[in-house]
């Protein structure tokens, strides 16, 4: 098989690499916007640590 | 009970999650890589519908995966709300984006599917309608957790939301055989021989035990995060701080 006959999917490519393309988007969301989020709190806890004894 | 009592604390679990994150990882990216090649590459083609079934090893795994999240979710709700467990209640509340977006997964790609397939991207039919629905409980837990500051409130609240919407996970399993519309039916069950080849099946095992697995790392993840955040006026977390800064 060819590179060009794999991604060709017979004839279905477009359906299948779109599927796929859009469930990869999906992980990688489900993987970014968590490490974002513990940076943010972790940025944020270092802060309230700063201000000793000081809340929020 | 005793044993959630002892794992049920938001420090152990910290911990042990934190510890858990790097193998749940690396299973992860294993069954991923090889389920991809296994799915796109090593299977044949279906006699009937060509290279468009494989669409399959993404759209059932996540199919699969959205009901699961949903259960364990509501699950973990109700503990929280009759035992009072906290680590019960951030399980919980962690699930809902992962289950979502497990949701809309399997929604986009059968979609995609159906339109070479069935001839339309979206029909009214039961299965399709109740998974959709299914989508919308998430969205509305989420937005009702939003909602309200208050931790516990919030938990409780939303845990309601979550245990009165598990009745839908039964009508999404059962509607393809109590109305026989467009989609089909299972293909593979618990009590009977699977109804495809194994070399459909294997691929389609790899891949739904790779969104298992993705689950699990993400549910460690969130987890410690939200753990933090609302242990943050308690010494442990003060230390860990400390520590790390």
């Amino acid at each position: 098989m060819t590179w060009s006959q794999f991604l060709a999917m017979g004839g279905f490519g477009a359906y299948v690499w779109s599927a796929y393309g859009f469930a990869a988007i999906m992980v990688a969301i489900n993987i970014a916007q968590p490490l974002m989020q513990k940076r943010k709190v972790w940025t944020r806890l270092r802060r309230n640590l700063d201000r000793a004894g000081e809340d929020e | 009970m005793k044993f959630i009592h002892k794992y049920g604390s938001p420090k152990r679990f910290y911990a042990l999650a934190g510890r858990l994150v790097p193998w749940f990882a690396g299973i992860t990216a294993i069954l991923l890589v090889s389920g991809l090649y296994l799915g796109l590459y090593w299977a044949p083609p279906d006699y009937q519908q060509g290279d468009a079934y494989r669409i399959m090893f993404i759209h059932v795994p996540n199919a699969w995966m959205s009901m699961m999240a949903y259960t364990v979710m509501a699950v973990y709700a109700a503990i929280g709300y009759i035992w009072n467990i906290r680590l019960a209640d951030i399980l919980a509340k962690v699930t809902a984006p992962l289950g979502a977006s497990f949701t809309l997964t399997a929604l986009v790609t059968g979609s995609i599917w159906g339109e070479p397939m069935w001839g339309t991207w979206w029909v009214w039919d039961a299965r399709l309608t109740s998974e959709l629905i299914l989508f919308f409980l998430y969205i509305g837990y989420m937005a009702l957790q939003a909602s309200i500051d208050d931790d516990r409130r919030a938990a409780h609240a939303s845990a309601i939301l979550a245990i009165v919407g598990v009745v839908n996970i039964p009508i999404i399993h059962y509607s393809v055989y109590w109305w026989h519309t467009l989609h089909q039916s299972a293909s593979i069950s618990l009590t009977s021989q699977p109804k495809i080849y194994a070399t459909m099946l294997i691929p389609l095992v790899v891949m739904s035990l790779a969104f298992t697995f993705f689950y699990f790392t993400m549910l460690c993840v969130r987890a410690r995060t939200e753990i933090l955040w609302r242990e943050r006026h308690t010494d442990w977390v003060r230390k860990l701080l400390e520590a790390k800064s």
